[in-house]
């Protein structure tokens, strides 16, 4: 007879409170490991969809994702030269605030060439860029449909293609466009903006009494061009030939002025270790203080039922029974108590980790260890109750 | 050979000035099928004599042997299993109240028979067997907080003999219950005493409750005063 379950039986009302309870705690647990995965994959979700060996930045920056890359565009030729590269390809990043419904809304715009790489990974629906201008493919997460249109800028863009979880490193949802209207978008300046930049720069070379008009007339058309120049990216990524040496290549580059190029793999470290280390370690930090709020609990309730039970215990040691009747029943108890709220816990978080804000990435090994980690909680807490059971003296058995 | 024999137990509670004498030099011998009464005041001791021979409470001096094992002999000797005899050869009746609340009735004593290693088909077997016996047949399922207290004496009482115990002890097993109820148990104990040949002691300080038993032992201040 299965002591731990009559007893769990008979309080089960108090049992599936408790267990709901401990179920919502490990379920927050379990939340905040998958809300640190997702913030891994979210992070690496554009860097690792370009697949690319390198990636070429202004020097002395760790751009483009974690600080400000400026470029110019024609630079991919000359990378495409270099021995071992295969391609080279011009992408711009840009996070984009515009209204909607009323409310802002925060997207993260990537301008790629279409004869290049660094697009959509995949079309789930609808179809990639074919022209030029006014087209493009949202992220899931813009919640767009296919030929919706949004202005940016001074153009609309139609909506002809949805790709699947893209985000940038903040979380915001992707958008794809072509290189030349993200620079439109990034780098032109509306109409009047433009008007004034070229009064104020005539204001100024009128004002240099050296030049004569048709010299001041020349500079104004020269800086302005300039000033108004698009032909600016935010990184060359490039892909290697089989066989290439990334470490001679990524040299080779970096031996230019006024570049870095970035391998891959340094790329997923300023990523990772960057830009989401102190929030990793927040969740880290979290989780191990709900592991301890739930040890405690754990610990308390077994101990409370235990307490409960000392008349039980007094009449099973009067009756004869064995230690291992007493230690099955508490330890029993308490892994069960365990078991159920990992179970409870579960299956709330399979049901609502899609309806996060934020991606939250549920990884078996990481349930795998959680469960471990209860299951040791478990039977350590149910100590406390098993020291207190074996001192009780069956004489206690008889008091009225 | 006796079922319990106890000679020269004594038992003193706590040190020095605080010391309690609670049994002082008692000597008893009871046969297997008698049925016998420890009658006395309360705070006499007649539940720390009975505790004493059920192996609950160690004997500061003497004797206690049950079914002609040496148990205890100025204290519990070492190399008894002390819960083993228990379990095997002692029944236990107390006042209400010490079944096991979470367990029905019939749960209440399959467990008795489960922890001498009983199979569960015995088990719930025999304990059905006794609990209609007893005339508990429909209230096998039932859990003791909607048991009346007669009824959960004969489940406690189905659960001491639920082993077949050569010795049964009965503190007071009246105490909770009205003069029939508590006639109907007496006689109980008394059939079974008959039929199963065990050895029954009953502690009771009730001196209306005497009758039908083989021998009587007053107790008074921890000595054994007499024998009827
Ligand atoms: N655990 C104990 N510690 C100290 N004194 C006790 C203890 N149990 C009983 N006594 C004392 O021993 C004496 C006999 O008690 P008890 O055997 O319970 O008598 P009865 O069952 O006849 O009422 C009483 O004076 C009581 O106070
Ligand atoms: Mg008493």
């Amino acid at each position: 007879m299965n002591l731990a379950f009559r007893d769990i039986r008979y309080h089960r009302g108090r049992f599936i409170l408790t267990s709901i309870g401990l179920g919502l705690l490990l379920g927050v647990v379990m939340s905040m490991g998958g809300i640190y995965r997702g913030l891994f994959a979210d992070a690496l979700s554009i860097s690792n969809a370009t697949r690319a060996d390198l990636w070429v930045v202004q020097k002395e920056t760790s751009g483009p994702f974690a600080a400000i890359s400026r470029i110019p565009e024609d630079i991919r030729y000359r990378i495409a030269a270099v021995p071992g590269v295969a391609e080279a390809s011009p992408l711009s990043f840009e996070t984009i605030q515009i209204e909607r419904g009323g409310k802002p809304f925060r997207f993260f715009l990537v301008g790629y060439d279409l004869n290049g790489f660094g697009g959509p990974p995949v079309i789930i629906a609808g179809r990639g860029i074919r022209q030029k201008h006014y087209e493009m493919v949202v992220a899931q997460g813009m919640k767009m449909g296919l030929g919706e249109k949004v202005r940016l800028g001074l153009h609309d863009y139609t909506v002809v293609g949805i790709t699947g979880k893209m985000v940038s490193s903040g979380g915001d949802p992707a958008a794809y466009v072509s290189l030349a209207d993200a620079q439109e978008i990034q780098f032109k300046s509306d109409n009047d903006a433009i008007r004034n930049q070229r009064e104020r720069i005539a204001a100024r070379l009128a004002g240099l009494p050296t030049l004569s008009p048709p010299q001041t007339k020349f500079l104004e058309q020269n800086i302005a061009a300039l000033t108004e120049s698009t032909h600016t990216v935010n990184t060359v990524v490039a892909r290697l030939a089989p066989g290439a040496n990334l470490q001679e290549v990524q040299e080779r580059i970096g031996h230019w002025n006024h570049f870095r190029a970035i391998s891959d793999g340094e790329q997923t470290q300023i990523l990772t270790k960057g830009m989401i280390e102190k929030a990793r370690m927040q969740l880290g930090l979290f989780r191990i203080i709900l592991l301890v709020i739930s040890a405690v609990i754990i610990s308390l309730i077994i101990y409370t039922s235990t307490i409960d039970k000392l008349r039980v215990i007094a009449t099973l040691k009067l009756i004869g029974a064995q230690n291992r009747v007493i230690i099955g029943m508490i330890l029993q108890q308490s892994l069960l108590m365990g078991v159920i709220a990992y179970a409870i816990g579960y299956g709330i978080i399979s049901l609502t980790y899609d309806r996060f804000p934020r991606r939250v990435e549920l990884v078996a090994g990481d349930l795998q260890t959680l469960f471990v980690i209860v299951i040791v909680i478990c039977t350590v807490s149910s100590f406390v109750g098993i020291r207190k059971a074996l001192r009780v003296e069956p004489a206690e058995a008889l008091g009225g | 050979m006796y079922a319990v024999e106890v000679e020269r137990l004594s038992k003193i509670y706590g040190r020095g000035e605080t010391a309690v004498t609670a049994i002082a030099d008692a000597s008893l011998q009871v046969k297997p099928g008698e049925l016998v009464a420890i009658l006395g005041p309360s705070g006499s001791g007649k539940t720390t004599l009975l505790t004493a021979i059920g192996l609950i409470n160690e004997p500061t001096r003497g004797r206690v042997i049950l079914d002609g094992t040496t148990i205890a002999d100025d204290g519990w000797l070492p190399e008894i299993d002390l819960k083993r005899v228990r379990r095997e050869k002692i029944g236990f009746i107390f006042q209400a109240h010490n079944l096991i609340p979470f367990l029905t009735a019939l749960e209440n004593v399959m467990v008795a028979l489960e922890i001498n290693d009983l199979t569960k088909r015995e088990a719930r077997a025999r304990a059905v067997e006794l609990l209609e016996a007893l005339n508990l047949g429909h209230r096998l399922a039932t859990y003791p907080s909607f048991l009346s207290g007669g009824e959960s004496q004969r489940v406690a009482i189905a659960r001491a003999l639920a082993n077949r115990p050569k010795v049964i002890l009965a503190d007071e097993p009246t105490a909770a219950l009205d003069t029939e109820n508590g006639k109907n148990v007496m006689a109980l104990l008394k059939k079974l005493a008959v039929e199963n040949r065990s050895a029954i002691l009953v502690v009771t300080h009730d001196h209306r409750m005497v009758e039908g038993f083989d021998r009587i032992f007053d107790v008074r201040d921890g000595r054994i005063m007499g024998e009827r």
